[in-house]
């Protein structure tokens, strides 16, 4: 892949959408549906990306308790659901996850 | 002129003050960027992005999540038109918090705006809407805001040196399952926003979709997916708002 085409690419979207409301400054307003669609975004994006690659870590389903991408995945779920916090779930996520497939050599 | 002289000491020892309040105030926000820093340094390679790119990457595109969703599309072969739409769609974000900052930057000149723009992220922005909020004296809250984005623009560029810097060293961490780091911090970063119906429904809908569609060329699918979540969580949303404003004009 060309990565100067990649990041020059990645850099004007990302500059424009945080520059454009700079530039003009107060004189767009944003409906409210549009705010609250937008407020969706990271989470659905994020979700979409995850799902396939813990149900398919190596390219082709794999719906199954010895799965352990699958397993640590809801593992880590679980942990963050109770404990709310970023650094905790990436750590017990991946000691799981280390223990899975080492210790128990799934 | 002792006068002058005093005062326009005071100005640059306010603009001091601010900046490195800034800095300060931003401290917390930046350790809970630091793994995510260093994980993208570490992945970059393994996903076929190359030291030297993912170094440029961090210093111009300056985007956390927009980074690590790059790389990972990359690992996955997505193609670059792919690439960039889902950044610019991850970034959307980025847009609502300019439209809140907007009233605080009106009457800076350009040459404030474009660099505040480029250091506009999620942490900036959490430590500058703290500081606007405060009833103090303004003036110069615009070195506040450029105190906090140069401690994370710094930071990001250290983690993302330092997570290179591991991948050079451990070469084999990709078969340590470390693309497995990668849907862990996701998980993390996802669920906190699961405190409603209609979100769950988003992301329940997006995740099947993502699914359903996963044999679609250049990944996307992922688009689909997006979309048909925010569709689903948008309705959901507004049926529930419509509902309750008829509970209360019934009661």
């Amino acid at each position: 892949m060309n990565e100067v085409a990649l990041i020059s690419g990645m850099f004007l979207v990302t500059f424009s959408v945080r520059y454009v409301l700079f530039a003009v400054a107060g004189k767009v307003h944003f409906p409210p549906w549009l705010s609250t669609g937008l407020g969706f975004v990271p989470p659905v994006v994020l979700t979409a990306i995850i799902v396939p690659a813990v149900l398919m870590p190596q390219g082709e389903l794999w719906l199954s308790w010895d799965n352990p991408w699958l397993l640590a995945g809801v593992f880590a779920v679980v942990v963050s659901l109770v404990c709310k916090d970023l650094l905790t779930t990436i750590v017990a996520g991946m000691v799981f996850f280390m223990l899975l497939r080492f210790g128990f050599g799934l | 002129m002792p006068d002058a002289e005093g005062a326009a000491k005071s100005i640059a020892q306010q603009r001091r003050t601010e900046f490195i309040g800034g800095a300060k105030a931003t401290i917390p926000l930046i350790i809970g960027a630091i793994p995510f820093g260093i994980i993208f340094g570490t992945l970059a390679e393994p996903s076929g992005l190359s030291a030297l790119g993912a170094l440029a990457m961090s210093m111009f595109v300056f985007a956390g999540s927009g980074q690590f969703i790059a790389i990972g599309l990359m690992a996955a072969g997505a193609a670059l038109p792919v690439i960039i739409a889902t950044t610019f769609v991850v970034n959307l974000r980025h847009m609502l918090y300019a439209a809140n900052l907007v009233p605080k930057v009106r009457h800076l000149p350009q040459r404030w705006r474009i660099p505040m723009a480029f250091g506009l992220t999620d942490e900036t922005f959490a430590a500058v809407s703290n500081r606007y909020m405060c009833d103090d004296d303004l003036t110069h809250a615009h070195w506040f805001y450029l105190g906090s984005m140069a401690a994370m623009w710094g930071n990001w560029q250290l983690c993302t040196a330092l997570g290179v810097g591991l991948g050079e060293i451990f070469p084999d961490m990709t078969s340590w399952g470390l693309d497995f780091a990668m849907s862990v911090t996701f998980i993390g970063m996802v669920v906190p926003y699961l405190r409603n119906t209609p979100m769950w429904a988003a992301v329940i809908v997006a995740g099947a979709m993502a699914m359903a569609t996963v044999a679609m060329p250049h990944k996307l699918g992922l688009m689909v997916a997006a979309v048909s979540g925010i569709a689903v969580g948008l309705s959901l949303h507004m049926l529930k708002q419509r509902k309750e404003a008829r509970q209360e004009a019934a009661s």
